[in-house]
């Protein structure tokens, strides 16, 4: 009955809204349903872009548009000397959210911060399970169990956080959206009253818009948040009009029916730039695709034969072919919206007669390898089967055999880790954080041999940068340590860097304020629509 | 009648049974770790692992765990969604309505449509009007759903802006939801341009969807009433002297309706595997999207659950068509 009561109270807002002239709605086709509203529960980027970005706010937030961090909920924070004890002063007067659902009684406090971070952490604290069967992914997944030593409420608008070693990732992933935070005082009326289970559902944060309503798999609502302490929105409501099918969205796109989708088809892309009323952003996406050698295995172990078949690959052909233009071909391990990126180090230029040379140069005569296929497209690799054939072609041209393997993806994925296996394997990432340190070390450290690390390549130099990168907290600094790593990358050519693809995002022509996040999330905060 | 029932009866229990295995089996046979697939957790430690495999009940016999899935099943518990801890029967029911709306308009499009067009096909055999007919029905027969779809949206909603592109009714209006029918519910709702914007919203999903059956019923319509036409009945009522009209009308077209009816019938079961395609492609928020979605999702629970419970539910309306068979006509029971 209360729910009904609710909804005739929507209603009737709705309706008095409906009826102003003066409300101003953006819709936006999104691709997928919210897995929940938790944005600690879950992983994907329908999730984020539904919870995270709307109705949350963080400690440190991503600087639009960019991977460095700047402050959101902290006003500002100090680091101790030893690097492990992180002291963090709350942003004064920050409201949280009005809604239909739960009235606020105080504005953000250190309480919050440390219920929202700590009930993924403490498997006694009574929100740790509250949702059967869900399980904090991020929070270990960053490896933040075995960081954190505490969290503590220092006064009402300080927070310090000690951690057990040093961290430099750590700021840049308390920037992400299972960091959110949540008001502690709507937690322990929900736990009052037995609907713990209702803060996945009604999610409500101190965020640019407030939750209105989900209807499953078809619409979200929420509406500006009139004291949002970064000033009210432009738009007064917001709608997520949920469209699982790329050509459709582009109709609805095109009909008017809404302001902005994310992925288009590639094949859509061209119709979409001719369109008088649309307009299209893009810029590369914070991932690369990769042929990852077998490092440990003759004649890969060599960094001249590695270097050879690099300067075979026609990388241009694979981003024309498989991504028909929608790519950039990759230079770096990381892509070149990330921070510490260096724009110097040149790429292996397609030659294919001096590859061949280098070949006998090195020794090598009559190779023939396994190149693995993945089975499945990923935004980094449309179609690896295409690519591998293209690299099937490109080395035949300098004499070497290539037999094309492919597994069902989760065995790929698993077997293609063993140290001892055969051939040179492709895959990609996409970056987590927009911390180098996610893609460098996670990718390419020895730690991550047997793992993460295709390339099975433990190069001492490398690591020894990487890791004392991590160990800085002095961002120059690091940025200095992530591009000698990055030299001594491209020096030994563990991988054949393959291309970085472009996240497109296609909009009407009225619409302004709309920042690309290279973390490929999407944020509403700041868009207005003109007439 | 009741012998008939039983015997139906008879058939549908083991089948029903045969399906729920399948189900049960479903989330057995797929590569992985069971427990991680039910719970939704990916990252577990072992006790975590031992704790939620007790709770799910993978640490008894097998047949223990079936006949305890069976009798869950009888007591309408069809499992728990991973994504949104609600129990798969209250989430079916929740959606259904939008799927029998949307189904119930196609198969009045498809029977007003197609069976006229049967019809005029059967009197005017050989001539054009049965070849443009048949032919359009050949073509409406084949059509992949999918391109179909996109086809009119692109052309219908896109360039000629006759109708809106996919959705159940323009994001403008905003009310709750009574009958779980929008043409009922927008009505009801009192807002102006409502059901307009409902019945708009409808139109393209319903001929999507619609088509095949449209087809089907069209031909079998044809060849059923060819048939009766050239019975002896229809002979001494055409030499009796009764107008066209009679004749066709009545005598023939209601003999000749006992076919297509049961084609209606089994047409059912094929709209609810045409709804899959036609929902996704138009955001229609029913259960073949929330199908297809839960596959997105990984929702194992909800496929298992969901799969078992659309296999029900066409197996009861095949029930329901072979009883009705059975009335209409007689001879069938026996």
């Amino acid at each position: 009955m209360k729910k009904l009561t609710t909804l005739f109270a929507a209603t009737a807002l709705a309706t008095l809204m409906a009826g102003s002239a003066w409300s101003k709605t953006f819709v936006y086709c999104s691709e997928g349903s919210p897995e929940g509203f938790d944005p600690g529960l879950y992983t994907a980027g329908t999730t984020f872009d539904a919870a995270a970005h709307t109705v949350y706010n963080r400690l440190l937030e991503f600087k639009k548009g960019t991977t460095e961090t700047e402050p959101g909920l902290a006003e500002s924070w100090t680091i101790s000397d030893d690097g492990l004890e992180y002291t963090f002063k709350l942003r004064p007067g920050v409201k949280f959210q009005t809604t239909e659902f739960f009235t606020p009684s105080r504005e953000l406090n250190a309480d919050d911060v440390v219920f929202s971070l700590e009930r993924q952490w403490k498997s006694d604290n009574p929100w740790h399970g509250y949702v059967t069967g869900g399980s904090w992914e991020y929070f270990a997944g960053m490896g933040l169990p075995d960081v954190l030593e505490s969290i503590e409420k220092v006064d009402d608008m300080t927070v310090k956080i000690k951690l057990k070693r040093k961290e430099a990732p750590f700021l840049a992933n308390l920037a992400m959206p299972f960091a959110s935070i949540m008001s502690k005082e709507y937690a322990d009326k929900l736990q009052a009253e037995g609907k713990m289970n209702q803060l996945n559902q009604m999610p409500l944060g101190t965020g640019p818009f407030a939750f209105v309503g989900y209807q499953q798999d078809a619409v979200i609502r929420y509406k500006a948040h009139p004291d949002y302490w970064g000033g009210k929105q432009k738009i007064d409501d917001l709608v997520f009009a949920i469209t699982t099918d790329a050509a459709v969205r582009f109709q609805k796109l095109q009909a008017g029916e809404c302001h902005l989708m994310p992925y288009p088809n590639a094949a859509d892309v061209e119709a979409m730039k001719a369109d008088p009323n649309l307009k299209v952003m893009e810029q590369a996406g914070l991932n690369v695709a990769y042929l990852a050698y077998n490092s440990t295995q003759p004649p890969f172990d060599k960094p001249e034969v590695r270097k050879a078949l690099n300067k075979a690959i026609n990388k241009q052909a694979i981003v024309d072919s498989v991504f028909q233009g929608q790519a950039t071909p990759a230079t770096n391990p990381i892509p070149p919206t990330m921070w510490s990126y260096d724009d110097n180090i040149a790429d292996d230029t397609y030659e294919p007669e001096v590859a061949k040379k280098m070949l006998e140069d090195a020794g090598v005569k009559d190779l023939s390898m396994k190149v693995w296929a993945m089975p499945v497209a990923r935004p980094y690799m449309l179609n690896a089967r295409r690519a591998a054939e293209l690299i099937q072609a490109d080395f035949a041209k300098i004499g070497v055999k290539v037999e094309i393997i492919s597994y069902e993806w989760a065995e790929y994925l698993e077997k293609s880790k063993a140290k001892d296996r055969d051939g040179a394997v492709i895959l990609g990432w996409t970056g987590d954080n927009g911390d180098p340190d996610n893609f460098l070390d996670t990718l390419l450290g020895c730690d991550a041999v047997g793992g993460n690390n295709r390339a099975q390549w433990c190069n001492q130099e490398f690591d020894d940068l990487v890791t004392k990168a991590k160990e800085a907290t002095d961002v120059a600094e690091r940025t200095k340590l992530y591009q000698q790593a990055q030299a001594v990358f491209k020096k030994e050519a563990p991988w054949a860097t393959l291309d970085h693809s472009l996240s497109i995002v296609p909009m009407r022509k009225n619409v302004e304020g709309f920042v690309q996040s290279p973390l490929g999330d999407f944020a509403f905060d700041g868009v207005d629509i003109v007439e | 009648m009741f012998r008939f029932l039983l015997g139906r009866l008879a058939v549908l229990i083991p089948t029903f049974i045969g399906v729920s295995i399948i189900a049960f089996s479903f989330i057995r046979l797929l590569p992985g770790d069971p427990v991680a697939l039910l719970s939704g957790e990916r990252v577990m430690s072992p006790e975590r692992h031992a704790e939620i495999s007790h709770q799910l009940g993978f640490d008894r016999p097998i047949v223990v765990q079936y006949l305890d899935y069976l009798w869950g099943i009888l007591h309408g518990d069809f499992g728990t969604s991973i994504v949104t801890k609600k129990p798969v029967i209250d989430q079916f029911l929740e959606l259904f309505p939008a799927t029998v709306e949307l189904s119930l308009c196609a198969i009045i499009f498809a029977v007003v449509v197609g069976i006229p067009a049967g019809v005029i096909a059967a009197i005017k055999r050989g001539s054009i009007f049965d070849q443009i007919i048949m032919g359009t029905a050949l073509v409406g027969f084949s059509m992949p759903i999918f391109w179909w779809g996109l086809l009119l949206i692109i052309v219908v909603s896109g360039m000629l802006q006759w109708t809106p592109v996919s959705g159940r009714i323009s994001l403008m209006f905003f009310f709750p939801s009574v009958t779980g029918f929008m043409l009922i519910d927008s009505l009801l709702s009192g807002q102006e341009g409502a059901f307009q914007s409902a019945f708009n919203h409808l139109v393209l999903p319903t001929i999507v969807l619609g088509t095949i059956p449209l087809a089907v019923i069209a031909r079998q319509t044809r060849s059923a009433m060819l048939e009766v036409l050239s019975e002896d009945y229809v002979r001494t009522a055409r030499a009796k002297g009764l107008p066209t009209f009679r004749v066709v009308g009545i005598h023939a077209l209601r003999n000749a309706m006992i076919p297509v009816v049961t084609t209606i019938g089994l047409q059912i079961g094929v709209m609810l595997a045409g709804a899959i395609l036609t929902e996704t492609i138009f955001s229609w928020p029913g259960i073949g999207k929330w199908m297809v979605d839960s596959v997105f999702r990984r929702d194992y629970a909800v496929i298992q659950g969901g799969l078992l419970i659309i296999a029900a539910v066409i197996m009861l309306v095949n029930l329901a068509v072979d009883l009705m068979y059975g009335l209409i006509n007689p001879r069938i029971r026996h």
